[in-house]
């Protein structure tokens, strides 16, 4: 079993037009590391100095990892990893 | 072009003047390019300046779409102080490379200005607004 990740339109170049794809790790750092090896690029799209974007939102099943534990949250077989751009501008 | 009902555009236009001088923000979801589910969002700034969606509502009404087979067809925001046209925020943060995005004025108290875009990879196109009566 692993992870799936649902992937936004904007980052499908990354994963041949896939809306998700799946992945392994304990952590979100791992989960994300195991998807760049499979898709190289996307890791950079996602983290920034060693911390998500601040404009890229990521959810753990229904919730925001950043009321988790940012990269540092666990996650497990069977959990959704959803990741949306934020939609914000000035 | 955007082609688009006078109903919608006066519920945005309404959402717009309703939460001024903060910006207000949403989305019309819609198949096939056409708008039709007016979905007004929680600007989780709170702002004149600056808007955002709230990440947990973003995550519900995004999980909605793609269970109805929705897409985001128009995302709005109002600009309160200055003109309905995307600023360098707008630009560098717009993510959603099929939508329309709607910019409205509430900076005259009578006349509001209502303008229709796509942003791509930095670069901004005004385009045509057709109202569907």
């Amino acid at each position: 079993m692993a992870i799936e990740v649902r992937i936004p339109t904007i980052l499908r170049n990354y994963t041949d037009g896939a809306k998700a794809v799946n992945a392994e790790g304990a952590t979100l750092e791992e989960l994300i590391a195991n998807l760049e090896s499979r898709h190289p690029g996307i890791k950079e799209r996602l983290v920034d100095d060693g911390s998500l974007r601040r404009f890229v939102n990521v959810y753990l099943n229904d919730e925001d990892v950043r009321f988790l534990g940012g990269l540092g949250t666990p996650v497990s077989d069977g959990d959704t990893v959803t990741v949306l751009p934020a939609v914000a501008g000035g | 072009m955007l082609s688009i009902s006078q109903e919608l555009v006066d519920k945005i236009v309404a959402h717009a003047r309703a939460d001024h001088p903060d910006e207000a923000c949403g989305v019309i979801a819609g198949k096939d390019g056409v708008p039709e589910r007016f979905i007004p969002m929680e600007n989780a700034e709170r702002s004149p300046t600056f808007y955002r969606f709230d990440s947990l509502e973003q995550l519900r009404v995004w999980r909605e779409m793609d269970d109805r087979d929705e897409e985001p067809v128009v995302i709005y925001h109002s600009h309160t102080a200055t003109e309905a046209y995307p600023s360098r925020t707008d630009i560098s943060y717009a993510s959603e490379p099929g939508a329309h995005y709607v910019l409205v004025s509430t900076r005259d108290e009578h006349e509001v200005e209502f303008r229709s875009y796509r942003i791509l990879d930095g670069v901004v196109t005004e385009e045509e607004v057709r109202f569907l009566p």
